[in-house]
């Protein structure tokens, strides 16, 4: 796989030279340097834990031990991974409900997080919240909500903070294609414009909007332009390959650190697995999918890079593989062994 | 060891479905993605993906099978040097009417578990929550005639200069000072960076305190009036209100949204809605409506230092009004606690706000008649001091509740069934509820009156209860 020239990789028409050049000279997204080989590997392991504990929450889910809603990341893995890789500590981080991966590119541990899949005590909210509603504020990870484009504002809250503190922090804030039609994701972007807040938004483009793809849901389907109204730059991205979104990420959290206002990711990516667990996907073909699958899967693209280069072998990344699903197998066993949270949680956490 | 594959549940109601198709035969290696077989449940026809790596060395349950429960193990993985036949020996006979609860398979147990829980497992009692009374005001303290709108005004600056953490922002509330001037002089004394003029977006300014209050700053957000609050409804209910408890604990908002509630002066429908209702609902908010400038003062700053969030509720008729506010350099009121306004013997009123000026016109009136009454300013709707109105009820035998707000559903509904379950036989009458009519507010001056509860209305209610 040849080396990425633009931010754009995968084929998927880009819009982003039209758009820099309709809100920002400087920024380019076109700085999307060649990983060395410390950056593939963790890149690599990282993606690799996303896939692996998600597939191992869809089968939990099957098992009945993972109840109500599950929305899995799989296939998106490249966008949080690469994102995590730019941001610095204290940077914020907040998205909807397809949160697990979020979670654990920002160094939730797998344990907690199954646990609260299945309802645990030894799970983040203590088994309150569930597969939609974690938080760590250790790890600087603000949810996990359930309302579609309500973490856009909130998100805007944090940069607000960031700003009143006089701190260096970049509150990175993640939504989706669906979530992008939503009335307070253009509130937000007024006032983050309007104030110089710093904070990216992230769109998660992976074209379908639960059943509903963005040519049927959205007049405007290049995000990377909603912001123009308000001057926000924005720009798209390559949301399958894990250096196109640190290198661009990157670009975002300097213009942000430097006091310039919020800026606009668009990441072009895909979701491999239904919206969620009950949705057999008939709004796609069986051949889209697997294309992705086979021509721009994000850990595959990590993974022939590594072997071409010579930075592993094939036996080095099957002991990866292996470290992975015992952290995973160790996190699903956690989860189904430890208990439930004990009845007088019910009316603990309401108020302080 | 040999991988079970089982029956997947692909649906938070599935509990059985048929297994219509097998994509994948034995002896066939598969890897983790690939679509072993189809399920068919009674939603839509599903992919089964395998998760782990091997080689299927069984298919258990036989293409075409319906009434698969979930769980049931349905094919073995094998793994690399398995064999199927170590397998077969202990494999059960694939039998789809065997439950998925009588196969000791952890997740046949888990599931059994956690549908029992909630049968057998006792509800916990709800905590009680202990308040504690107003502080004492020391004797000679001066009392100073203050309206509510300075009352308010005070308690912010006062707490602005406590903490630093604590700002306020909404529409017009720098430059213009206030719509209703609740803000006047704040952005003279604190600047622009903790005095905000937001654009007109309710909905986004909302989730914007409620997102910079969990990350742990303490803002006041002012809507100008609460019937736009409705466009920021779900941030303070989906956000504001539950993320402490969806954390875990981890993580609150400590966030007071204020303004104006109910109805003004012919301003018609949309600007005259009471929703003290509405938010004393829902767990995770507090809920305050003061009717003395004393009470707004010292509940307004008790409000900005409470870690939880903080639905206030104002009125722009009381803005204006003149009561005695003690000097004090730190008048705090405790939240969830009532105040006895008049104590009286022969029957109790409870109310709210600027429910409380037809009670206490109607307490006069029925005080020249002889009539001895109790009146209960609430102050808090949540948590709410029921206990205080409970003691009452002991003594006189005998409630009316007053207040603006819609009739159904309404807070004086609420006490009215509390005090029939816990204070029944103290009754001497039916509780009488008095509210706002059942209408949308009308614009012209007559029909606004006729809407609005009236002082003969409380005074008919008192008699009433009292047989008179």
């Amino acid at each position: 796989m040849a080396p990425a020239k633009t931010a754009s990789t995968s084929g998927r028409r880009s819009a982003a030279k039209s758009a820099t050049k309709n809100v920002s000279k400087e920024f380019t997204g076109k700085n999307t340097p060649d990983f060395g080989k410390e950056d593939e590997l963790h890149a690599y392991r990282e993606m690799l834990l996303i896939r692996r504990f998600e597939e191992k929450a869809g089968q939990l889910y099957g098992m009945g031990f993972i109840g109500g809603f599950c929305h899995l990341y799989i296939g998106q893995e490249a966008v949080v991974v690469g994102m995590q890789m730019a941001q610095k500590e204290g940077d914020q981080v907040i998205t909807a409900y397809r949160d697990h991966g979020h979670m654990l590119a920002a160094g939730m541990t797998a344990r907690g997080v199954m646990a609260e899949l299945t309802g645990r005590q030894g799970g983040y909210s203590r088994g309150k919240g569930g597969s939609m509603h974690m938080f760590s504020k250790e790890k600087h990870f603000y949810g996990g909500h359930g309302i579609v484009g309500a973490q856009v504002s909130l998100g805007t809250g944090l940069a607000f903070a960031n700003s009143y503190r006089g701190n260096d922090s970049v509150s990175v804030a993640y939504f989706g294609d669906g979530a992008a039609n939503q009335g307070q994701v253009y509130e937000s972007f007024n006032m983050a414009a309007l104030w110089k807040l710093p904070i990216i938004y992230i769109v998660e483009n992976n074209r379908y909007a639960m059943g509903t793809s963005t040519a049927r849901a959205t007049a405007q389907s290049n995000y990377s332009l909603r912001g123009s109204g308000f001057g926000i730059p924005g720009i798209q991205v390559d949301g399958m390959d894990v250096r196109a979104v640190k290198a661009a990420g990157e670009e975002a959290l300097a213009h942000c650190r430097a006091g310039k206002g919020p800026i606009i990711l668009e990441m072009l990516t895909y979701r491999y697995r239904g919206h969620s667990m009950s949705d057999p996907a008939k709004y796609r073909t069986k051949e889209e999918v697997q294309k992705m699958r086979s021509e721009q899967d994000p850990i595959e693209q990590v993974r022939l890079r590594v072997l071409e280069n010579g930075w592993a072998t094939e036996e080095d990344l099957k002991v990866i593989d292996k470290d992975i699903r015992d952290v995973v197998s160790d996190s699903a066993d956690f989860a189904q062994n430890d208990p439930e949270p004990d009845a007088s949680e019910l009316y603990t956490d309401i108020l302080l | 060891m040999p991988i079970d594959i089982l029956m997947p549940a692909l649906s938070p109601t599935m509990e059985e479905g048929t297994l219509s198709k097998w994509l994948k035969n034995e002896g066939d290696t598969v890897k983790s993605g690939d679509v072993i077989a189809e399920i068919e449940t009674d939603k839509a026809t599903m992919e089964v993906e395998a998760v782990d790596e091997g080689v299927i060395g069984k298919l258990l349950v036989a293409a075409g099978t319906e009434n698969v429960k979930v769980n049931t193990k349905i094919a073995v993985l094998l793994a690399d040097g398995e064999s199927a036949d170590a397998v077969s020996a202990e494999a059960p006979k694939a039998d789809a009417e065997t439950p998925a609860a009588a196969s000791d398979a952890a997740a046949g147990k888990a599931r059994e578990a956690s549908e029992e829980t909630p049968t057998a497992a006792k509800v916990p009692a709800q905590p009680k929550i202990e308040v504690a009374a107003d502080p004492d005001i020391p004797a000679g303290t001066e009392m100073v005639s203050t309206t509510v709108r300075e009352a308010l005004r005070d308690a912010m600056a006062e707490e602005m200069r406590r903490d630093g953490d604590v700002f306020v922002m909404g529409e017009e509330v720098a430059e213009y000072q206030g719509a209703y001037k609740i803000t006047q002089g704040l952005l003279q004394e604190f600047g622009a960076r903790r005095v905000i003029d937001t654009p007109i977006t309710e909905h986004g300014f909302a989730g914007v305190g409620v997102g910079a209050a969990m990350s742990g700053l303490k803002p006041i957000v002012e809507f100008m009036t609460f019937n736009f609050a409705m466009q920021a409804i779900d941030q303070i209910i989906n956000s504001a209100a539950k993320t402490l408890y969806m954390s875990g604990g981890q993580m609150g908002a400590p966030i007071v949204f204020r303004g104006p509630n109910g109805a003004a002066a012919r301003v018609g429908a949309q600007h005259s809605q009471d929703y003290s209702a509405w938010y004393s609902q829902i767990p995770g908010l507090k809920v305050v409506m003061p009717y003395t400038a004393a009470d707004a003062k010292g509940l307004l700053k008790a409000a900005i230092r409470d870690p939880n969030p903080v639905v206030f509720l104002e009125n722009e008729i009381l803005y204006g009004q003149h009561f005695d506010v003690p000097k004090l350099d730190d008048f705090v009121l405790p939240i969830g606690k009532a105040r006895i306004h008049r104590k009286g013997k022969d029957v109790t009123i409870v109310s709210f706000g600027i429910g409380m000026t037809y009670a206490v016109k109607a307490v006069a009136e029925l005080e020249k008649e002889g009539i001895d009454v109790e009146l209960i300013d609430l102050r808090t709707l949540r948590p709410m001091d029921l206990p205080t109105v409970i003691e009452s009820v002991k003594k006189t035998g005998r409630l009316v509740t007053v207040e603006e707000g819609y009739p159904q559903n309404s807070v004086g509904t609420e006490i009215a069934t509390r005090v029939m379950q816990q204070a029944f036989d103290y009754l001497d009458a039916p509780v009488l509820t008095i509210a706002g009519k059942d209408v949308p507010m009308p614009y012209a001056a007559n029909l606004e009156k006729l809407a609005l509860p009236n002082v003969d209305e409380v005074i008919q209610a008192v008699k009433t209860v009292c047989y008179k």
